[in-house]
């Protein structure tokens, strides 16, 4: 089954176009990464996705139902600078907002919440829990927001930019987690700045500017004249591949 | 003692004690809401929200409908507004918040001054005690009941929401009906405040609280706990102040909540 079926979709600020007749399929289980310059629609895409921006063409199916019918089995997870990190909760309060929905109104969610212990297990957070949010790195906040996530029990993962801002070593972290969360059957999209080997471990690569450059297989995405197209300059695409050639694929 | 006869003695006036109730439940319930409005950095549109509250009430009374029912109304169609300018232009939210607070304002005293001449604009935006009445005692503690209960049965979704709206939404929670209750609340607070504290100093009990309990607060439930002892204090103290002065206590209330927050400031740098 596909995760996502998206056709013809576009989205307009007033006169600006920010996506313009994008179509794509991905499958359940798969790793996704969407690149582009910035303004590329990176953001609105995803946006779209979850139901925030309501497109003006085009027909989103999500989980092989609508964009509301899925709502609720879809995570999307923010860039860290949306949330304000001075709110004094703890690693676990936030984590367990993830059980919100399915714990309901009027009753608080438990501290023993096996759900909430585990997502907290997967994400590495379980020794951080009692801390407060304001005192966390940045690749531990970015984890937080997994775990919340995880917490939701959703099937589709939809990630702005949780590589930027963090260290090779977070990065490393947060990838290895993705990847088990793929083995688990999810899956996962995530827009990205980093045009690094890592993309390497991605079952797709979209290449995104306004429109859809290119979506694939990462080395067949990845190609110069994509890039070159996505990012309008011969010299940035050539770095690109060069980038590629060193990380030892194309 | 001398200190319970200060504090007694104006108790022996009707208006006084009615008063000091009041002023202890918009403590209460502007101070709850106090920590929210800080944590989603919604300083300025309650500034707005109860700016907009004046047009509302000025056409409440001349249809002879609630006060609360026009001034909620009016206290979501501004947020509405702010909302519709920031999504439909390229301005800033603090800029279109200046101008519908504006606006609306505006509005409010051309329709006070046209329909009611003889009210006294003074009194409703920095509040009259003389004018509590038993009446609006039942309302202020309606409304306090009303906002205290709803925010502790719904607590975990106002804190998520609070937090980050979009994932709120995203969950499957009906977060524009979570935004707008909160809004809802934020207005019926300001028509609670009208009395004691007016109608536009009110945003110093739903700034200040909060703010002072973040400067000490260590989790939610003491920000809480700080809020709510700070509204308080701060009402009834600026009260008895307002009372021996006999100066306007809308004045007195904010000074109060203002120059603790100073003093929190102050004591935590130390």
């Amino acid at each position: 089954m596909d995760a996502l079926n998206v056709v013809g979709l576009t989205v307009h600020y007033g006169r600006l176009k920010a996506l313009e007749d994008v179509s794509f399929r991905i499958s359940t289980g798969s790793l996704t990464a969407v690149i582009g310059p910035n303004g590329s629609g990176k953001s609105t895409l995803l946006k779209t996705l979850v139901g925030l921006i309501k497109p003006m063409e085009g027909t989103i199916t999500v989980l092989g139902t609508s964009i509301d019918k899925a709502r609720g089995r879809i995570a999307y997870v923010p860039q860290k600078e949306e949330v304000y990190w001075g709110y004094p909760l703890t690693v676990w309060d936030v984590v367990a907002l993830g059980r919100i929905r399915a714990v309901g109104p009027l009753k608080p969610v438990s501290k023993k919440d096996e759900v909430v212990i585990q997502a907290l297990e997967k994400a590495g957070l379980s020794s951080l829990k009692s801390r407060k949010i304001s005192e966390l790195s940045g690749g531990q906040q970015q984890r937080i927001f997994l775990a919340r996530a995880i917490a939701q029990e959703a099937d589709l993962y939809l990630m702005d930019e949780p590589l930027t801002g963090i260290d090779a070593e977070a990065e490393d972290r947060l990838l290895e987690i993705l990847s088990s969360l793929r083995e688990e059957g999810k899956t996962i999209v995530m827009t990205t700045h980093d045009l690094s080997s890592t993309l390497e471990m991605f079952d797709n690569v979209m290449v995104l500017r306004n429109c859809l450059v290119a979506f694939g297989r990462p080395e067949e995405a990845l190609k110069a004249e994509n890039l070159a197209k996505a990012y309008g300059s011969e010299r940035v695409a050539m770095h690109l591949s060069d980038v590629n050639r060193v990380a030892g694929w194309r | 003692m001398a200190l319970i006869e200060t504090l007694l003695e104006p108790l022996s006036y009707e208006f006084m004690r009615l008063s000091l109730i009041t002023a202890v439940v918009v403590g209460l319930t502007a101070s709850t809401l106090s920590v929210f409005v800080v944590l989603r950095g919604w300083s300025l549109l309650g500034d707005a929200i109860s700016h907009s509250v004046l047009p509302g009430l000025a056409l409440s009374a001349a249809f002879n409908l609630p006060l609360t029912v026009g001034g909620a109304v009016a206290g979501v169609v501004a947020s509405v507004l702010i909302g519709f300018v920031e999504s439909r232009t390229r301005v800033r939210n603090d800029t279109a918040i200046g101008i519908v607070l504006t606006g609306a304002f505006a509005l409010g005293l051309v329709i006070i001054s046209r329909l009611r001449p003889t009210v006294d604009v003074f009194h409703i935006l920095f509040g009259n005690v003389l004018g509590v009445s038993a009446e609006d005692l039942v309302i202020t503690t309606a409304i306090g009941f009303l906002v205290i209960l709803l925010v502790s049965l719904f607590m975990k979704e106002i804190v998520s929401f609070t937090f980050d709206p979009m994932f709120t939404h995203v969950v499957g929670l009906p977060s524009a009906l979570i935004q707008y209750s909160l809004m809802i609340m934020m207005s019926l607070t300001v028509i609670a405040a009208l009395q004691t504290v007016g109608i536009i100093l009110v945003i110093s009990l739903l700034v200040a609280p909060g703010a002072t309990a973040q400067i000490y607060a260590r989790n939610l439930g003491q920000m809480i706990a700080i809020s709510l002892a700070v509204g308080v204090f701060s009402s009834v103290a600026g009260l008895f102040v307002s009372y021996y002065f006999a100066v306007s206590s809308g004045g007195t209330i904010a000074l109060t909540a203002t120059l603790i927050f100073f003093t929190a400031l102050a004591l935590k740098r130390r």
